[in-house]
């Protein structure tokens, strides 16, 4: 399958916007990431391993915490995960871009 | 869609220089004279104007809106305009409210600028949202996005929501009836630090040209009551790719806000974001030697002034500086430190070749960086790490003013 990779993670995956992993699951999908580029590891995840609050996942276009199996769904290899962090840019009030 | 203050039967009529003006609408069907009548009937509010709140403001006012109203505190900067096409170098130090409000009447003097000069906080939120129909959210700080979400849905108005980071926009609308709200899509916002605000991160000009007009167009759309809005929609929009997606939002039954809804009233979002009480010292409590044991701390981290820097340098105690922004942004200024990008720290680690307990003090663009690379650093083992508070914009304003800041 292949994950997007959102700009401000990309620093993390050597610049790349695309990374393509082998794995059945979204779960497993996210781990082969974060061994690739173990420096994902905590921004995708909390120190107990559960997928932080303010980073979502898509399967496709679906959130996958919406799905029936959530991080268990099974994936094909021509799925898409997207990861879509929130983010608070717009550039104008406190402490950006004055 | 949504229901204007002004009932149907009460609009105000078009007087015969508004038919003219406005012709282009009046002959499209879906707009028509009904249409325009309920846009100039419309109240809208921009929270911000600034990158997103200034093309979709100017939209707003070209389109007839009635009434635009804007939230802003700030003061027009050089480093505004290029992408604040609102604001023009004639109201660089002017206030964002006086120079758009210059700049929307030079563009439409048929509709009324309402000015709120103050920042948005809990405690006059929903007396500001109550006169308006619609907002439009174009902001840039979490504690913001939070706090007009949470308004919206008190208020029962709904959000067209626009944000950018680099080259990257997304756009939705939040906080109506049947669709999902902001928390829903995010219950929490990311801690300090972990996400570089545009400051820090950069920010393609026409990016916000782009989200804040597509903004307004959910915003004309759900006054006219046409179209399909993006409620339970996530718009992605990557300017590089120039690729537009979009990811179904779902109402999650279990938020706080929308679904239970067991927030009832606005909180204190700077304590929901995490953001510690301002920490700076002022130029007068300034201590002669800067000794780290005085310095206020941060998760921590002593944070550093850029006067206690320069008189330990000064005094020839300088501790080992560290820089840690990208190398472009070295190329524009620096304060001959060492460069290693907070990225690349975890694989660079083996320059630090000096033990653990010496001291470093790291700075970056503005001191968000490089708080979190003391962060790592201090995981890392090394015992003596202080953030340079303010970063080199601060050693501009304050030590050497011939730098550039940008
Ligand atoms: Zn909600």
């Amino acid at each position: 399958m292949n994950i997007h990779i959102p700009t401000p993670l990309r620093t993390y995956t050597d610049k790349q916007e695309t990374v393509s992993v082998d794995g059945a699951t979204v779960a497993e999908g996210l781990a082969a990431l974060t061994a690739a580029f173990p420096a994902m590891q905590q921004h995708l995840f909390t120190a107990e391993g559960k997928l932080r609050s303010f980073v979502n996942v898509y399967l496709n276009d679906d959130d996958v915490r919406y799905l029936p199996a959530k991080e268990d769904s099974l994936v094909a290899s021509t799925d898409e995960l997207t990861i879509i962090p929130s983010i608070a840019g717009g550039c104008t009030l406190t402490g950006c871009c004055r | 869609m949504i229901a204007t203050a002004t009932e149907t039967a009460a609009l105000p009529k078009l007087t015969n220089e508004e038919i003219a003006r406005y012709s282009r609408h009046l002959i499209l069907p879906e707009v028509g004279m009904e249409g325009q009548q309920k846009l100039k009937a419309a109240k809208v509010l921009c929270v911000g104007t600034g990158g997103l709140g200034a093309p979709l403001a100017m939209y707003l006012a070209a389109a007839g809106v009635g009434t635009l109203g804007l939230v802003d505190f700030d003061v027009v900067d050089e480093s505004n305009l290029q992408r604040q096409i609102i604001h023009s170098q004639s109201t660089v130090g002017k206030l964002k409210v006086d120079s758009a409000e210059t700049m929307l009447n030079g563009l439409n003097r048929n509709i009324k600028v309402v000015k709120h000069n103050t920042m948005l906080t809990s405690a006059n939120a929903l007396d500001i949202f109550k006169d308006y129909d619609v907002i439009a959210d174009g902001t840039d700080n979490f504690q913001t996005r939070y706090l007009v979400n949470d308004a919206c849905v008190l208020t029962g108005k709904p959000n067209a929501y626009g944000s950018i980071f680099r080259f990257e926009g997304q756009a939705s609308v939040f906080a109506t009836e049947a669709g999902p709200c902001y928390r829903c899509l995010y219950p929490e916002p990311p801690p300090p630090g972990l996400v570089p605000s545009c400051a820090e991160g950069g920010v393609l000009g026409i990016l916000p040209g782009l989200v804040g007009i597509i903004q307004a167009t959910e915003v004309i759309k759900l006054i006219l009551g046409i179209g399909e809005p993006l409620i339970g929609r996530l718009l992605l929009v990557d300017s590089l790719g120039m690729s537009f997606r979009t990811m179904k939002l779902r109402k999650n039954p279990d938020c706080p806000m929308c679904g239970t809804r067991e927030i009832k009233e606005l909180i204190d979002y700077d304590q929901f974001c995490g953001i510690p009480k301002p920490t700076e010292l002022g130029p007068l409590e300034v201590s002669s030697h800067g000794k780290t044991a005085d310095l206020p701390i941060v998760d921590g981290i002593p944070q550093m002034t850029v006067e206690q820097l320069k008189a330990r340098i000064d005094a020839g105690t300088a501790p080992f500086i560290l820089d840690v922004r990208e190398a472009h942004e070295y190329q524009i200024v620096d304060i001959g430190a060492p460069l290693i990008p907070v990225g690349d720290l975890p694989n660079q680690l083996h320059r630090l070749t000096f033990p653990k307990t010496t001291e470093i003090v790291i700075h970056c663009k503005s001191g968000a960086r490089s708080q979190r690379a003391a962060l790592f650093l201090k995981q890392q083992g090394f015992t003596n790490v202080s953030n340079l508070a303010g970063g080199i914009l601060a050693w501009a304003d304050r030590i050497d003013k011939s730098l550039p800041k940008y």
